[in-house]
């Protein structure tokens, strides 16, 4: 039996087309992948994100704690703030990524993974226990009382304020005065909602937290103040496509225990001079050698199939010619036209209207502007290593 | 509800084939557009090549996934819808019309007891 977020009848009277989503039953379209996907980069569009993790923890020694398990400065986060961090393991494979809010001094809020929620809750557990009886932390899952949307788009700024009365109860302004990576709380229906100004598509929005028994207001509420302005209810389909075009990772994909965040190219958010965390000194020697491979940002250079997750990639055929002339000499195919990677995430880019994606490539093709060749059905097509996001608001 | 033409045959993998003159004329369904959603890509069969009923000749790829396309009638290759594969959203906006895959010249009468009819496909997608 899937699971199912307080807001699945909402989708069904949408007409949503639901998927399974690592056990979650969650639409992954309602008019269309496209649609909803220029709509969130020209006006905006609504997410049912519930299936997200929401864990705590707090107690006077949270933020030493936090700062030990993951890999961004805790240090640098005041109350009604947040940061994008990575939880790693010794080895620094990535255990989850996630954004950490800082709602009071001794209370975090770690937004994180669907599929890692119980991954994420074991390891802060085991953390905990070794973090000393008379440093204790609390370490809370309220994942199962507690869903999410993300109301994101140009125009989400317009009528924000419409949605939440009054000024906000950590930082005491509008919600629409947030600015990138600020959360605030502003009661809502007989509960409390935590508003952040984050997301996953590179536009400007809202990611908002609210206990389950508000959410089903709080959505009709958002589509119905946001109708004037343009807003569409989207899903997952148009997560993939929106976030792809920005670069950003997908636990799964992009991320696993097996990878770092240096190799996904996740650096800036490891910062090994804050003092010792877990994973600190392997990373530390990745950042110093560097790794053998990387994730990276791609773009296919004509008209072609989508990449797709799984595909093969070589080195350009044309780039490399020179090379192979003097090199190949009494030398097997497999050895002169070697896989170089192999596509993590692929999709074609509404925006950009061509085949975009991700891969993780051998260290000395994952340069910016690189030529390689990407095996779709058998066929090799060209395509352009790029820096990220593949997508630039005009 | 999706449009199916009762002029039509239909294979149960959602291609539909038009049969005159020693020729068949062959694309998705109504029903497979609205499945697949926005088509991004189309691959199609050189001209030429020489199909059996039931081989996979053709690829359409939503921006979401790839599906196989198979050939309803078995011919030879005669025609490919070049409109579409500059323009792979006529696959949903005109999937009867415009949005043809390709034709088949056919090597005498085709075996077409295979395939449904209007009222027969209707049924197996569940709109009887």
């Amino acid at each position: 039996m899937p699971k199912r977020t307080p807001l699945y009848q909402q989708h069904l009277g949408l007409g949503a087309r639901c998927i399974d989503f690592g056990g979650w039953e969650m639409p992954v379209q309602y008019t269309g992948i496209v649609a909803e996907h220029l709509a969130v980069r020209a006006s905006a569009g609504v997410f049912d994100i519930s299936h997200m993790g929401e864990i705590w923890v707090g107690g006077a020694y949270a933020s030493e704690f936090l700062n030990q398990t993951l890999t961004n400065d805790i240090g640098l986060l005041a109350v009604g703030e947040s940061q994008y961090t990575l939880m790693c393991n010794e080895a620094g494979g990535v255990i989850d990524d996630l954004y950490v809010y800082r709602i009071a001094s001794e209370a975090f809020l770690l937004m994180v993974n669907a599929t890692r929620i119980s991954a994420d809750l074991h390891w802060l557990e085991f953390q905990a226990s070794n973090h000393g009886e008379d440093r204790s932390v609390k370490v809370g899952n309220q994942s199962e009382q507690t869903g999410a949307i993300a109301v994101q788009g140009p125009n989400a700024l317009l009528f924000i304020d419409e949605l939440l009365h009054g000024d906000g109860l950590i930082r005491a302004g509008r919600p629409s005065e947030l600015v990138k990576n600020q959360v605030d709380a502003w009661p809502f229906g007989t509960g409390e909602v935590y508003v952040a100004r984050t997301g996953y598509t590179g536009e400007e929005g809202f990611e908002i937290i609210a206990p389950n028994e508000q959410l089903v207001a709080l959505w009709d509420a958002v589509l119905d103040i946001g109708q004037p302005h343009g807003i569409v209810p989207a899903g997952l389909g148009a997560r993939d496509t929106l976030r792809l075009e920005m670069g950003y990772p997908l636990y799964g994909h992009e991320l696993s225990e097996g990878l770092s965040p240096i190799e996904a190219g996740l650096g800036y958010f490891v910062k090994v001079d804050k003092g010792e965390f877990t994973g600190r000194s392997a990373l530390m020697k990745q950042k110093d050698e560097r790794p053998k491979k990387k994730i990276v940002a791609f773009k296919m250079n004509g008209k072609c199939p989508p990449p797709r997750q799984g595909y093969e990639v070589y080195n350009n055929l044309e780039a490399r010619k020179d090379v192979w002339s003097v090199a190949n000499a009494g030398l097997k195919p497999q050895e002169t036209d070697p896989v170089i990677g192999v596509v993590t995430s692929g999709t074609q880019s509404p925006s950009l209207k061509c085949g975009i994606g991700m891969a993780h490539v051998h260290i000395d093709r994952a340069q910016v502007g690189t030529a390689i060749d990407v095996s779709i059905r058998g066929k090799r097509y060209p395509a352009t290593v790029c820096k990220k996001p593949l997508y630039k608001k005009q | 509800m999706s449009t199916i033409p009762d002029n039509l045959k239909y294979a149960k993998s959602h291609e539909w084939v038009r049969i005159e003159d020693g020729t068949a004329t062959i694309g998705i369904t109504d029903h497979a557009q609205a499945e697949l959603t926005d088509v991004v890509f189309v691959e199609l069969p050189e001209a030429g090549r020489v199909l059996a009923a039931g081989d996979n000749c053709a690829v359409v790829e939503s921006v979401k996934t790839a599906s196989d396309l198979y050939a309803p009638v078995g011919g030879t290759v005669l025609e490919i819808n070049a409109a579409l594969a500059d323009t792979p959203e006529l696959a949903n906006d005109s999937p009867f019309d415009e949005g043809w895959f390709f034709k088949l010249q056919l090597n005498g009468e085709p075996d077409t007891a295979h395939l449904l009819d209007a009222v027969g496909y209707a049924a197996q997608i569940g709109e009887a």
